[in-house]
């Protein structure tokens, strides 16, 4: 789960991590008022959405003046950003963060996630800060520093010492780094991060180490032992029919195609996927229903593929392990009864109780293409799809 | 036996009594696993279904000798679980649960990784030699005896992997599910080597997903210690960039993750690839005749 920079930096205050001091904004008038509060003459209006590259895209803009705050404020606001982690649709800017300015002496890169091949929380930095720092691990790896830390030791001074004295931090920043590095291990371990990053760390004219940007991203599967965190979603920043089926502990994300596609099991469901467009079609989306479906999620699955109206198809893939054939078909039966599928169905069934499943399907009065194994059932859907079946 | 599991295994539940474990630990008796007993703290001294229920791991391996454990405890109490099955000394331990958070993971890999255990899993469908013993979910008809080994990260991936190569009666050593979570047990590398070792192994299925590093990882040492074929599937080379499909990609891991990437390493270090999940099993005949 993603939140907003404003969230993460209420989050990173709580764990006495050093950020600037910003108010958050939903009209131009809280703006100005925002940065009147604040004082100061100089201020940074920042465009709130769940995508880097909004400075590229205009979302962050500095003001020298009330009047530039203003005119920054209503520019922004509404407006949609479209950023490389936008898609090209964009996402339309509701709030907005204005911060007080600071005097950049140096931007640092710092950030924590977990290294899939050790299994440890590693705490990188790097004296390349504020670029795209994907461009800096890919051209120039030797500039990161990584430091991992064992999950029975925690968290040792030294680890802040080795990476900000490698980064070229200098006298008291290197205590300040070291605590604030501390201060971002613990919120991560705390509040069960899977990434926390930090892009720009600065360090000021006025000596403070501390953090321009926050983002931070939350290991959803933990998420039940932390209802603050919670509160933080912005339902404005997931798709409509990702939080619907969510909501049935479906797992289904929109694509551009015309093929509706059930599956159980991720990685059948990526496969399943791939082998349509093999056959020259193209997946409307990935959706894994689970092991533990009902009749009734597989029923909300089928409304959901239903209300994309690119559907020109429909295949359900489903190979029986924790999941029962039996339970799909009873599924497909009812949404069938109860949508009114007009779309071509194409259904491959396989695994538990599978004969079961089959004799359901076979009693019913729907349409149903049957399909032999994976290939047929994906040239199968690929012509249906075309109108060639 | 092929590797890890067969007729020597004694297996025990965790979680047994609630409705998956009992299902599932029936499931897997009925295949003909050695199976001895569950654990449900609260419930020790019951009989469920005819095998006894013990308080704690400790006691359940005490009297019942059991040698593997297969976890099906919610996933908030999972790595508990899992922790205690390392303190009673444990050998194999199966986490068949799904959505165990990560930073429990990396305590768990801790504890592993200086014990005596060997965990298979998390999020994972289980393990398998055919004919002598199933541990997990999969359903155990599809499966036949054989010498082709497969290791796979997704579930159903497997399934529909051993049901082209059973289809084709080419049989299974064991088919090992290494699960599709961040951190887990046993790796791509660990089962690969023990196919490697293993005479009742001819040949191997490795299927992987896009993200991460470690079919790429997977493929280098293959290239320098693999005597025996490799066949391997990439699931995901469609699905768009910057999208998470249910499992979680990598993020540091820095290079390449792409499908196109890995078959292309894969490839240069002498694997075969099906490019299509249906063509899995014509491959490996191929290789074999």
């Amino acid at each position: 789960m993603n939140i907003h920079e404003y969230q993460a930096k209420e989050l990173l205050k709580k764990h006495d991590i050093k950020t600037l001091r910003g108010k958050v904004a939903k009209s131009v008038e809280d703006a100005v008022q925002a940065a009147n509060d604040l004082g100061g003459n100089v201020w940074v209006v920042k465009a709130q959405i769940h995508a880097g590259g909004r400075g590229k895209a205009g979302g962050v803009k500095l003001a020298r003046s009330i009047d530039e705050v203003r005119a920054h404020a209503s520019d922004i606001l509404g407006k949609t950003l479209v950023t490389h982690q936008t898609g090209p649709e964009g996402k339309l800017v509701r709030t907005l963060l204005v911060e007080e300015g600071c005097e950049i002496e140096k931007e640092y890169y710092f950030g924590i996630v977990l290294d899939r091949k050790t299994g440890l929380v590693t705490l990188m930095a790097s004296s390349e800060g504020g670029v795209e720092i994907e461009k800096v691990a890919e051209e120039t790896p030797e500039k990161i520093i990584k430091v991992a830390i064992d999950p029975a030791v925690g968290f040792s001074s030294y680890a802040g010492r080795k990476l900000a004295y490698n980064i070229g931090l200098k006298g008291d920043q290197i205590k300040d780094a070291t605590r604030f590095f501390e201060g971002l291990y613990n919120l991560y371990i705390n509040c069960d991060c899977t990434v926390a990053e930090i892009n720009p760390l600065v360090t000021t004219k006025a000596g403070d180490v501390l953090a321009l940007d926050a983002k931070l991203n939350f290991d959803s599967n933990a998420l039940y032992r932390h209802s603050d965190i919670l509160e933080y979603r912005d339902p404005y920043e997931e798709s409509e029919k990702e939080l619907e089926a969510a909501k049935y502990d479906l797992s289904y994300i929109e694509l551009d195609g015309t093929i509706g596609c059930l599956v159980n099991g991720a990685g059948l469901a990526m496969g399943t996927m791939d082998i349509i467009k093999l056959h020259g079609g193209e997946p409307a989306n990935f959706l894994d229903v689970g092991g533990g479906a009902t009749k009734e999620t597989v029923q909300k699955a089928f409304s959901i593929i239903l209300s994309d109206e690119k559907v020109k198809a429909i295949l359900v893939n489903i190979f029986g392990g924790i999941m029962k054939c039996d339970i799909i078909a009873d599924g497909i039966v009812a949404a069938a009864t109860e949508l009114g599928i007009e779309v071509p169905l194409v259904v491959r069934l396989e695994g538990t109780n599978v004969a079961l499943g089959k004799k359901i399907l076979n009693e019913s009065d729907l349409k149903i293409i049957a399909a032999e194994d994976l290939s047929d059932a994906a040239l199968k859907a690929v012509a249906a799809s075309k109108g060639e079946l | 036996m092929a590797i890890l599991v067969g007729r020597d295994t004694k297996l025990i539940t965790i979680g047994y009594t609630g409705k998956q474990g009992t299902f599932h630990s029936l499931q897997s008796r009925d295949y003909g696993t050695n199976f001895v007993g569950g654990v449900t703290p609260g419930k020790g001294g019951l009989v469920h279904e005819g095998h006894p229920v013990f308080n704690s791991t400790f006691e359940a391996v005490q009297k019942t000798g059991a040698n593997a454990a297969m976890v099906f405890v919610p996933p908030r109490f999972a790595a508990d679980s899992i922790l205690e099955c390392i303190d009673a000394g444990i050998p194999l331990i199966v986490a068949i649960t799904e959505g165990i958070p990560v930073l429990d993971m990396v305590r768990v890999k801790k504890a592993i990784q200086s014990s005596n255990s060997r965990l298979i899993g998390p999020n994972c469908p289980g393990i398998i030699t055919p004919g002598e013993c199933k541990i997990g979910i999969m359903p155990g008809h599809i499966h036949m005896p054989g010498r082709v080994g497969v290791v796979s990260r997704s579930g159903t991936l497997t399934y529909e992997a051993v049901f082209q190569l059973t289809q084709r009666e080419i049989g299974q050593s064991t088919c090992v599910g290494i699960g599709g979570d961040p951190v887990n047990g046993t790796n791509f590398i660990d089962t690969l080597e023990l196919f490697e070792q293993d005479p009742d192994t001819d040949a191997v299925i490795m299927i992987g997903e896009i993200g991460g590093t470690a079919e790429t990882e997977a493929a280098h040492w293959i290239k320098e210690n693999m005597s025996k074929p490799v066949v391997s599937f990439i699931a995901g080379a469609s699905a768009p960039p910057g999208k998470r499909m249910g499992h979680a990609g990598a993020i540091i891991s820095g290079g390449d993750t792409t499908a196109e990437a890995k078959y292309r390493i894969l490839e240069e270090c002498g694997v075969t690839i099906a490019r299509s999940p249906s063509e899995i099993g014509e491959k490996m005949a191929g290789l074999l005749k």
